[in-house]
């Protein structure tokens, strides 16, 4: 019988990576960018996070749990900030092609991931090739105290680490600050119509600037999610694999809302490993088939939207376009 | 000092028109800086002179006749697959499903190689899966399109889940396939009879590869620059409207040009598999769609400059292998690499289209103080 109490949890723990990323897409799309390189800020934020832990681990003896959580997720932060810049340099200031620099970005983060993953792996000494940080992972894999006494409610809702929760509380402020400040208004607006935008006096740069640098952290967060409590503290090269791009999916599947990307997460993970549950008995090929669902979903998602033609879900209309005040 | 309204550092000004030879050394410029920025990294990383460095490199990719030839063949699968993108990205169609598309090729050539091994003689049977495979190309690659033009779905969304289901779709058939049960892999397929290889001419098995994409290029050349098709697919891209207005039928052009650049897909799907691999597996692409896009926009869309744009690429990966293998490091190395390459080319294209143009009046004051 298909057990939901078992399933829920482990669906939850495989969206919120992904809820991450597509939050940080969420804003950074919202400005008019179509940052293709999450998936490579994500791989970056996730290595950072577990240099910063490596670091700590090998210099202090006995381990703060507040510094142990601060240290990866402040450089998980820094990292995942820089390559937001980078893009932003290259696409806002420089005008270059949001594709082909997203692309770009994508190879180099991966690259940089498995590069220092692999070196580090190197200076432990270890045979298998990972790194196990599980002293920091335990403090951030750390469920609510009360979670086991509450039986299924416990097991379903409470018995996730903070980031889990932080994931839920980031989409909900960034659904509200869209949605109803000033500033997420002009956020809207430059990504609808720059050149309105400027006329009106918003600082179209300027929101790119940071709505982009703002959504790179955020997506990178997952990147530490998935290592420090996803794989138990355990980096292995490659083992991130195509989340990213799950990520970006999933900014399509809840059509630019982060309130609804809340609950797709979660689907997009169910879906992600539902083929575990579905029993396939001697046919081990029908799983393959299954692992196909989240992106045939999405693409249902997409031709649907596309074919309803309401203006409050389609995408920012001058995204991946860069802006120049002077161009008629 | 007394004037009062802020006039900023500079501004930025859209060029008109470079000519050729300075957008290209601006170009060139960005790769070399560009490389001595990565020889920095790399010293940093590595503490080798950056000299050993690069000869490691060059003898990796030109160091004997072999190791030429691979190089060929890998420029080879990258300019068939930025040729592939190529005309949809004329026409603005953002294709990042090449991926998707060279699978499906492989796919449809494998499943040729493997089902019709005994029923039909060789050469037919090579005629049938290139064939099979240029269909599967033009199907992944039309379906995206047939959204895009019936309901303006967006392209590069859809193309980039399209290479996720065709990965699954491999995946799902290698188990099918898989020699011998359980081993998750299919091996080298009719290794004894090679029923379905592509000959060898002149005993090296990169050569007609390397031909074949080389006539692709000149074909690909002359249908974009001095055909109708070439030329409506530039139209539609510049300008939709302008295309209607004129009586193109927008929604026929993105349809058939991106069956187009799916076939150009389904074929080097089948040289990989056919012509050098023989075995179907989900890293068979490996990443050559995503390289091709940035390969084509290098280009700047222009057949001919890919040619020296993907060798370029090829010899980075290349490389870079190389020096990660000798120095210790891990293939990730290249990565990055070529990751730091691409951002220079990339950024130097504003000073392509634009120039920063200095406060005057700043100079003048910084003159007369001095």
């Amino acid at each position: 019988m298909f057990d939901i109490v078992s399933f829920f949890p482990r669906a939850v723990m495989q969206g919120v990576p992904l809820l991450f990323g597509g939050t940080g897409e969420i804003i950074t799309e919202k400005s008019g960018n179509l940052n293709l390189g999450i998936p490579g800020i994500m791989y970056v934020g996730g290595i950072c996070g577990v240099i910063g832990a490596f670091l700590y681990e090998q210099s202090a003896a006995e381990l703060n749990s507040f510094l142990a959580v601060a240290i990866p997720t402040l450089s998980c932060l820094l990292g995942s900030l820089l390559m937001g810049l980078l893009y932003c340099f290259l696409t806002v200031t420089l005008r270059a092609n949001q594709n082909v620099t997203g692309l770009a970005m994508t190879t180099f983060g991966i690259g940089i991931g498995n590069f220092f993953g692999g070196s580090l792996i190197k200076l432990t000494d270890a045979e298998v090739p990972s790194i196990a940080l599980s002293a920091t992972s335990k403090v951030f894999s750390k469920s609510l105290p009360f979670a086991d006494n509450l039986g299924w409610f416990g097991k379903m809702f409470l018995s996730y680490g903070f980031l889990a929760y932080s994931a839920v509380i980031i989409a909900l402020i960034t659904a509200y600050v869209i949605k109803k400040t000033r500033v997420g208004l002009n956020l809207r607006a430059v990504g609808e119509s720059p050149a309105t935008a400027d006329a009106a006096g918003i600082n179209v740069n300027k929101y790119k600037y940071i709505a982009t640098c703002v959504g790179s952290m955020i997506a990178g967060l997952g990147g530490l999610y998935y290592v420090m409590d996803y794989a138990c503290g355990v980096w292995s090269n490659d083992a991130f694999g195509d989340r990213g791009w799950l990520a970006i999916a999933l900014v399509i599947f809840s059509i630019w809302r982060p309130n609804l990307a809340i609950i797709a997460s979660i689907l997009f993970g169910g879906l992600y490993i539902v083929y575990l549950y579905i029993p396939a008995g001697t046919q081990l090929y029908m799983m393959e088939l299954y692992k196909m669902l989240p992106y045939l979903v999405t693409i249902i998602v997409l031709v649907v939207v596309s074919m309803r033609k309401k203006r409050e879900n389609e995408p920012p209309a001058a995204l991946g376009l860069a802006y120049f005040r002077e161009e008629r | 000092m007394n004037n009062n309204s802020k006039e900023p550092l500079f501004h930025i000004v859209k060029r008109g028109t470079l000519p050729w030879y300075k957008a290209w050394g601006i170009r060139l410029l960005a790769v070399v800086i560009a490389l001595i920025v990565c020889a920095i990294v790399t010293m940093t990383v590595t503490g080798e002179n950056p000299i050993q460095v690069y000869a490691t490199m060059i003898d990796s990719s030109f160091g004997s006749e072999r190791k030429v030839w691979i190089l060929a063949q890998n420029t080879a699968m990258l300019l068939g697959v930025s040729l592939a993108v190529t005309p949809a990205f004329r026409m603005k169609f953002w294709n990042i499903g090449g991926e998707g598309q060279i699978l499906a090729g492989c796919l449809a050539a494998a499943a040729c190689m493997i089902c019709l091994a005994d029923t039909v003689p060789n050469g037919l049977l090579i005629v049938i899966s290139a064939v099979a495979s240029i269909i599967a190309g033009a199907i992944w690659g039309g379906i995206p399109a047939f959204f895009k033009a019936k309901w303006n779905t967006n392209e590069t969304l859809f193309t980039l889940m399209m290479n996720y289901v065709a990965t699954q779709l491999v995946a799902f058939f290698v188990i099918i396939w898989e020699v011998p049960k359980g081993a998750g892999q299919i091996g080298i397929i009719n290794q004894s009879t090679q029923i379905g290889w592509l000959p060898q001419i002149g005993g090296n098995k990169y050569m007609l590869n390397v031909i074949i994409i080389l006539v692709l290029t000149v074909a690909v050349y002359i249908y974009l620059n001095y055909s109708k098709h070439g030329y409506e697919l530039s139209v539609v891209g510049e300008s939709e409207r302008t295309a209607r207005y004129v009586g193109i039928k927008v929604e026929k052009v993105i349809i058939r040009t991106m069956l187009l650049s799916g076939a150009i897909c389904g074929i080097v799907g089948f040289l990989l598999v056919s012509g050098t691999d023989h075995t179907l597996s989900t890293s068979l692409s490996g990443g050559r769609g995503f390289t091709a896009v940035m390969i084509s926009w290098l280009a700047k869309f222009n057949p001919i400059i890919m040619i020296f744009a993907s060798m370029l690429l090829a010899f980075l990966d290349k490389g870079a292998s190389a020096i990660s293998t000798n120095f210790g490091l891990n293939h990730s190395f290249s990565d990055i690499l070529t990751g730091i390459i691409l951002f220079f080319i990339i950024g130097c294209e504003f000073f392509i289209s634009y120039k920063l143009s200095f406060r005057k009046s700043a100079g003048k004051e910084a003159a007369e103080n001095v």
